[in-house]
């Protein structure tokens, strides 16, 4: 039987993991340090573009990812429920370097203890701040998550 | 008079809307209660107290604007082009800006009480993350007060090593000025190059600190370790290169017409406002006014080196934007000296008490064990005083006031970050002037939000 | 650079500032308080730094306010860059400015409690607990 070459079988499932991971779009959340480091990720020399990543929006409508870079406030942590909330489904959260995964240094009155009590996290990415590199490893693993995991979320 | 009779106006306006509306319950209060508040009960007078006696309120509510054209708009504080998690509350008529109002906390870390419970040795630690942008100034003016309340002087190759840090530092501070600026206005370009030169900087500090940004590099009694080897060669390489790509940002944005009138006699300064609002650094520099702690009140030994302070005039966007690249050159300049007459001799002061031995005299020496110990655990006990250190930062001026006990641990710790002076300039700036022109305002001051926060 | 430190009361700290601003002392550069809690009475310290540009000289005020009412007369309309320095130790310390234009919490939310910056309010430091730890008893 004649097929053309350019056809490919998969499942639809593995399809639709598949185009989650490609061109995933991050909101711009940078809070502190850590957001130069994002932006030094998605400028020239590490080039976030290469996984379709580099349009940071500025609408939580459009985007399928929140980096949380930098430490939260209790000021900022309405804020940042709401911003997640906007967020079209299906969603995931990275919380970027210690600050925002544990709080880190700043044991006090002024930081929320790590942003999972206010929204759940997908990834962790340690350090302070992260380099790109290691946020890059964040997001790679976030894609081995996705398709590994469940297509309803 | 007018004022009071417009509010009742809205008030009505919102109530007819409210009891007609369908929904029922429309929410007509913002949800921010007090700050909306804040606004409201502002009046004539009171603004004037705010914008000051030396500034002119050229504020003047039109009789004839229709109420429609009036609104207030609330800007971030989730925002790409607000430098971090800044919030404007923006009182636009039509499309002019009559009224802003910076709300900041938004980053609010709680730094000085955890700089009351972190001993010397460690409070570098925390002020490095106060202004992410420029750490090892953080960490230069907490060390100089440390030192200042001891009663100690570091050796001159610790002074030239942190004048070397902290130029590098500078310029690469204002690059990612220059780059997030760039891109603010639309000038994408600008926001790859500045990121790009900028990595070159940062490979020399991870390879000097062991990190990219936050080094705690610097501290009380010297510097935590000596220049790498082969560091001469990098210093050379970004001697080389960076005046080259200066040039590329000067092809492509100098004669631009587009950048030109984009920033040409936009949001204007003038020296006295810059005076009433304690705008220091670049800001004030570009606004005619020649003052540079770096010449005035020098730091550190800097008063060896050759350097010019560029002024500008115009004191609008444009100089401010320029005078961040004339900066870069004269900083290269200090470098480029640092570099040829670096001193030989140890990086930190050898008093034992105050800095802890080298590693391998710990396997050495029982005496060095020890010392190390009571460094690490208790830290070093300053003397009771107090004392008050400002350097120039690349925002301005970063000044570090300690208050000792005469324990281990700071009673009181306060940092004068330069960008919350700057920020409260913004109204000044913003104010009738149109709504395209705030995000340009913003980006000139350069401000940081977690040195505004800390 | 040392600076000439001036010490004052609440009463004669406005016509100093006053005096200072007609002495060319044109920025007031940081305006910051001490919370000496059981060591010294009264118990808040305001220390303000001035900068003179046209002579490069430094002088600190430093005034203690009394305990009862807390108050302090603004310097806002001479110095307008007092303004965010007012509202950050009114936020942090309680200290109340009079007639301060806006005398609002700045840093912390509008429906905090307490001022976390005095000696007495506790560092709010959780203890650290790791995640699916077995338990010591």
């Amino acid at each position: 039987m004649y097929t053309p070459d350019n056809i490919l079988t998969t499942t639809i499932d593995k399809a639709v993991r598949w185009s989650r991971t490609q061109s995933m779009w991050p909101v711009t959340f940078g809070l502190a340090c850590c957001a130069i480091e994002m932006m030094a990720a998605g400028s020239a020399k590490y080039d976030l573009a290469r996984y379709g990543m580099e349009v940071f929006r500025a609408s939580p409508r459009q985007a399928d990812l929140m980096i949380v870079a930098g430490r939260v406030s209790q000021k900022m942590a309405p804020v940042l429920r709401q911003v997640y909330d906007q967020m079209a489904d299906p969603k995931w959260v990275i919380a970027m370097g210690a600050c925002s995964s544990t709080g880190g240094m700043f044991n006090n009155y002024a930081l929320v203890q790590g942003v999972d009590h206010i929204v759940p996290v997908d990834i962790y990415v340690p350090g302070c701040p992260p380099g790109p590199q290691s946020l890059m490893h964040g997001i790679l693993t976030l894609h081995d998550k996705i398709m590994d995991g469940e297509i309803n979320r | 008079m007018k004022k009071d009779t417009r509010k009742n106006k809205f008030k009505d306006k919102f109530d007819f809307w409210a009891t007609n509306s369908e929904e029922g319950g429309w929410n007509i209060s913002s949800t921010d209660e007090g700050s909306q508040k804040m606004l409201e009960e502002e009046n004539a007078k009171q603004i004037k107290i705010q914008t000051g006696t030396d500034v002119i309120d050229d504020f003047v509510i039109d009789e004839d604007t229709s109420d429609d054209e009036r609104m207030i708009v609330n800007m971030g504080p989730q925002h790409p082009s607000t430098h971090g998690v800044l919030r404007l509350q923006a009182e636009l008529e039509g499309e002019v800006v009559r009224r802003v109002k910076p709300i900041i906390g938004y980053l609010h870390t709680g730094m000085e009480k955890t700089g009351e419970e972190l001993n010397y040795f460690q409070g570098p630690t925390n002020t490095t993350r106060m202004d992410y942008l420029s750490p090892l100034f953080n960490e230069l003016v907490f060390s100089l007060t440390t030192e200042k309340l001891i009663g100690i002087e570091v050796p001159d190759r610790a002074k030239n090593i942190r004048i070397l840090m902290t130029e590098l530092n500078r310029i690469s501070s204002h690059l990612v000025a220059l780059a997030t600026g760039g891109m603010d206005i639309g000038a994408l370009s600008m926001m790859i190059f500045g990121f790009r030169e900028r990595e070159l900087i940062l490979n020399f500090f991870e390879k000097t600190t062991g990190l990219r940004m936050n080094h705690n590099y610097i501290r009380p009694g010297g510097v935590a370790a000596d220049l790498p080897d082969g560091w001469q060669k990098d210093i050379e390489e970004i001697l080389k290169i960076i005046p080259e790509k200066l040039q590329d940002y000067d092809d492509m944005l100098l004669d631009n017409p587009i950048w030109k009138g984009r920033l040409q006699n936009v949001g204007i300064l003038t020296t006295k406002e810059c005076f009433a609002y304690g705008v220091t650094g670049p800001s004030l520099r570009a606004s005619g006014h020649s003052w540079d702690l770096r010449k005035a009140q020098p730091y550190s030994g800097i008063e060896n080196f050759e350097f010019e302070v560029p002024v500008l005039n115009e004191g609008d966007v444009f100089a401010r934007w320029r005078i961040k690249v004339l900066e870069i050159f004269e900083s290269l300049k200090i470098v480029e000296q640092a570099l040829n007459k670096m001193p030989k001799g140890p990086y930190k002061i050898q008093d034992k008490k105050i800095t802890p031995p080298p590693r391998k005299r710990l396997d050495e020496s029982m005496e060095a064990l020890i010392h190390h110990f009571k460094i690490y655990t208790e830290g070093f006990k300053v003397p009771e005083g107090d004392a008050y250190v400002a350097i120039e930062s690349p925002r301005g001026e970063l000044g570090c006031y300690i208050v000792s006990d005469g324990s281990s641990k700071p009673y009181r710790m306060h940092v004068r970050g330069p960008s919350f002076c700057n920020l409260q300039a913004l109204p000044v700036i913003m104010t009738d002037s149109p709504i395209a022109d705030a995000v340009a305002a913003i980006a000139s001051l350069d401000p940081v939000i977690g040195d505004v926060d800390r | 650079m040392s600076s000439e430190i001036i010490n004052t009361s609440v009463e004669e700290y406005k016509k100093l500032v006053e005096s200072l601003h007609s002495e060319n002392y044109e920025m007031m550069v940081d305006l910051t308080v001490v919370d000496w809690f059981r060591k010294k009475e009264p118990r808040f310290e305001v220390v303000v730094q001035f900068l003179s540009i046209s002579k490069n000289q430094r002088k600190t005020i430093k005034v203690f306010v009394d305990d009862e009412g807390l108050s302090i007369p603004s310097i806002t309309d001479i110095y307008p860059s007092a303004n965010f320095y007012e509202r950050e130790a009114f936020d942090m310390f309680g200290i109340n400015f009079l007639e301060h234009p806006d005398l609002t919490r700045i840093l912390m939310p509008d429906d905090w409690n307490g001022h976390p910056l005095r000696k007495n309010y506790g560092s709010g430091r959780i203890p650290v607990q790791f995640k699916n730890a077995p338990k010591v008893e």
